[in-house]
């Protein structure tokens, strides 16, 4: 596996340089300004950041939601999945592709599900449509999922009504919508964000359980580093619309290379470590995306700023084992570079 | 640290809300607890256990339907006058909701002098000014921010103010009631930073009331766990992390992902699953309220509501394994 890693055509799904811009009444908002990754087959990548950053946007675009005429898919941007790019589909197309292809569970489950629907119908909808199952069987294979994502008494539950389930139980419909046609990509947009952490964990087991059965390929769009570590096998770090850094989940964890992934892991408080040391803080708050920085988005709250990341954009900085950064302190002629600083692993310090 | 007094002491805490005839929730059922001057008392909980139901019938926010809250010996309940007027300026809250808890229509001054007005503590106009200007600054915003309105801050920054205006009068006790949870991550540790930082300087008391265990662990000197309205366990922050008691409480720690893959990897086949949900606070049956979910439940867990022990070195836990019914 780890020698295929880096083969293109091992990818399900290829986005290159992604950029999405919604018209607003302020003027532009660039929400997406070129975002780049790749998500392999069976493979888990998270994208991490804080609240506007993108990276629900990023999953949105992915799964054919932006629309106009407020938002908008930039020329030039290019989304592949299974080698075809599905920003050219036709209408057709998409309807294969969503639900059958790609599925995606939102955060709130409650106004993802439509209200008027009983549960079994929504799950059976899917199965209908795109595995062309007849009612009956239909109407059987959802009990089945439901039962497999852990719901008690799957024929009761089937007929009653999304407001008659808790917010966990709703998570697990939206988990068994989303599998229903077996698709080999699914989106998870801030799944577990609004549950409970006993009830995250089971949720998070269900995704994980039923990915290794089936062999899935799960975008993970979080702000919380714990189910990261918990799930990814890849981390994609997302800052003011771009991916700052990208990597394996021990790479990034371990050897952060761009300062404002070291800060984001040394800014939560960890259950196994002493408490009352001072947590690591980013001064500041995030740039507007209305009128987006000249140079490094993350150069206002940088503390390693140098005179070229305000001006200049930096380039993603190659690693091993397809770890890279977007930071002018890895570039080669950056005359004075605190590199040990940052080489030394200050992350290394807090493990 | 325990041999002074008390500031807030709750003695058998309830709080029932009478839904319809024959359904009754009980949102706090019998909790008792201490806080001590100088320290933080963190209350975990998942959502619906009471937790914020307890902060605010602690402060008086809320009547209560049983039991005592003595602040400084007094009963918060029943404060009269003067006695009530000092209280009520003692004891402050900051809230979870920075969005709905501070007036859209008033100046930051506005919000942050309006104690200052009420409990008359400048003289004049000038000190009423210099007081604003010198909590804002406290809280790590500056004059300018003073003459602003709330839409103009971020969620960050309208917490400072929160916190701003629960200081300025000179508040022994602070509620906070998931002051962190509505904010990013980076935001949350400027936040804490903050907490932890004006406690040292002007010797407040914290009781801390969230869902986020380890952030709750990070700030907090002790921790109260509660479940469905009661207290399951009460301890120290490093000895609940080291040496859980409850079942809850160890299904609850084990259930937070620790933002370290490695550590997660090890801790994957170690890990307590709760099975089902938390049942409904509505008319709860007689007994240990996690029973249903408990995988050590003996036939005295269906009977009896485990009262909470001190097993040693005020490590208090609600559980008849515990209590020397039957060690596992």
């Amino acid at each position: 596996m780890e020698s295929e890693k880096r083969q293109i055509d091992t990818s399900v799904l290829r986005v290159e340089d992604l950029r999405v811009s919604y018209h607003t009444y302020a003027g532009e908002v660039q929400a997406v300004r070129g975002v780049s990754f790749h998500v392999d087959k069976g493979e888990a990548l998270a994208i991490v950041g804080e609240s506007g950053c993108g990276k629900s946007v990023t999953a949105k675009s992915v799964m054919g939601l932006i629309k106009p005429p407020q938002g908008e898919v930039k020329k030039g941007s290019a989304i592949y999945f299974q080698e075809e790019n599905i920003l050219n589909y036709n209408k057709q197309q998409w309807q294969q592709y969503k639900g059958g292809k790609c599925s995606i569970i939102f955060q709130d489950a409650l106004a993802a599900l439509n209200p008027t629907m009983r549960i079994g119908k929504q799950i059976m909808e899917n199965l209908q449509i795109h595995k062309r199952m007849s009612k009956k069987q239909a109407a059987a294979e959802a009990v089945e999922m439901l039962r497999r994502v852990g719901i008690p008494e799957p024929e009761k539950r089937a007929r009653q009504y999304p407001f008659e389930l808790s917010g966990g139980m709703r998570q697990r419909v939206m988990i068994a919508i989303a599998f229903a046609c077996d698709p080999p990509l699914l989106i998870c947009d801030e799944p577990t964000t609004a549950l409970d952490v006993t009830i995250q964990g089971q949720i998070l087991d269900i995704i994980k359980d039923l990915q290794k059965e089936k062999n899935t390929s799960v975008v993970m769009i979080t702000h919380d580093l714990g189910v990261v570590a918990n799930i990814a096998q890849r981390i994609a770090v997302m800052y003011c619309g771009m991916i700052v850094e990208t990597g394996l989940a021990e790479d990034i964890f371990y050897r952060p290379k761009h300062p404002y992934t070291w800060a984001l892991i040394r800014s939560v408080p960890r259950l196994d470590l002493e408490n009352k040391q001072e947590l690591a803080t980013i001064p500041g708050t995030p740039p507007d995306l209305l009128s987006p920085p000249k140079g490094c988005p993350f150069s206002t709250r940088c503390t390693f700023c140098m005179p070229v990341c305000l001006e200049r954009m930096p380039e993603q900085t190659p690693f091993e084992e397809g770890h890279t950064a977007a930071c002018w302190l890895h570039h080669p002629i950056a005359p004075e570079t605190p590199v040990p600083v940052l080489k030394g692993g200050a992350a290394h310090e807090g493990m | 640290m325990k041999e002074c007094n008390p500031i807030l002491s709750v003695k058998h805490l309830k709080k029932y809300y009478q839904i319809s005839r024959s359904a009754t929730l009980k949102a706090v059922d019998d909790v008792s607890f201490d806080i001590y001057p100088g320290e933080t008392l963190g209350m975990v909980g998942e959502s619906g256990c009471g937790k914020t139901t307890c902060g605010r019938t602690c402060v008086g926010l809320y009547g209560k339907t049983d039991g005592d809250v003595l602040y400084n010996g007094a009963d918060v309940h029943t404060l009269q006058g003067s006695e009530r007027f000092r209280f009520k300026r003692e004891v402050q809250m900051v809230f979870q909701d920075p969005y709905g808890s501070l007036d859209p229509r008033m100046t930051v001054a506005d919000i942050i002098g309006e104690g200052i007005d009420i409990h008359h503590l400048a003289k004049n106009k000038k000190e009423r000014q210099e007081k604003i200007y010198h909590y804002l600054e406290q809280v790590g915003l500056n004059q300018e921010h003073a003459s602003r309105f709330i839409h103009e801050f971020s969620g960050g920054q309208r917490q400072r103010i929160s916190i701003a205006r629960a200081l300025v009068v000179e508040p022994k006790f602070i509620v906070l009631d998931e002051p962190i949870s509505a904010l990013d991550v980076s935001i949350q540790a400027q936040i804490v930073n903050l907490l932890v930082d004006l406690q040292k300087r002007m010797g407040l008391t914290y009781l801390f009331v969230a869902h986020d265990l380890s952030m709750v662990k990070h700030i907090s000197d002790r921790v109260a766990v509660l479940y469905l309205g009661t207290l399951v366990e009460l301890t120290s922050s490093a000895k609940l992390y080291d040496n859980p008691m409850h079942p809850y409480t160890q299904a609850l720690l084990s259930a937070i992902p620790i933002p370290d893959p490695n550590v997660e990897r090890e801790r994957e086949s170690q890990k307590i699953k709760l099975q089902c949900e938390v049942p409904s606070p509505i008319n709860t049956k007689p007994g240990c309220r996690f029973q249903g979910r408990c995988q050590y439940a003996m036939p005295v867990c269906r009977e009896k509501m485990p009262g909470l022990v001190d097993t040693g070195d005020s490590h208090f836990v609600a559980c008849h394994l515990c209590s020397g019914e039957k060690k596992v």
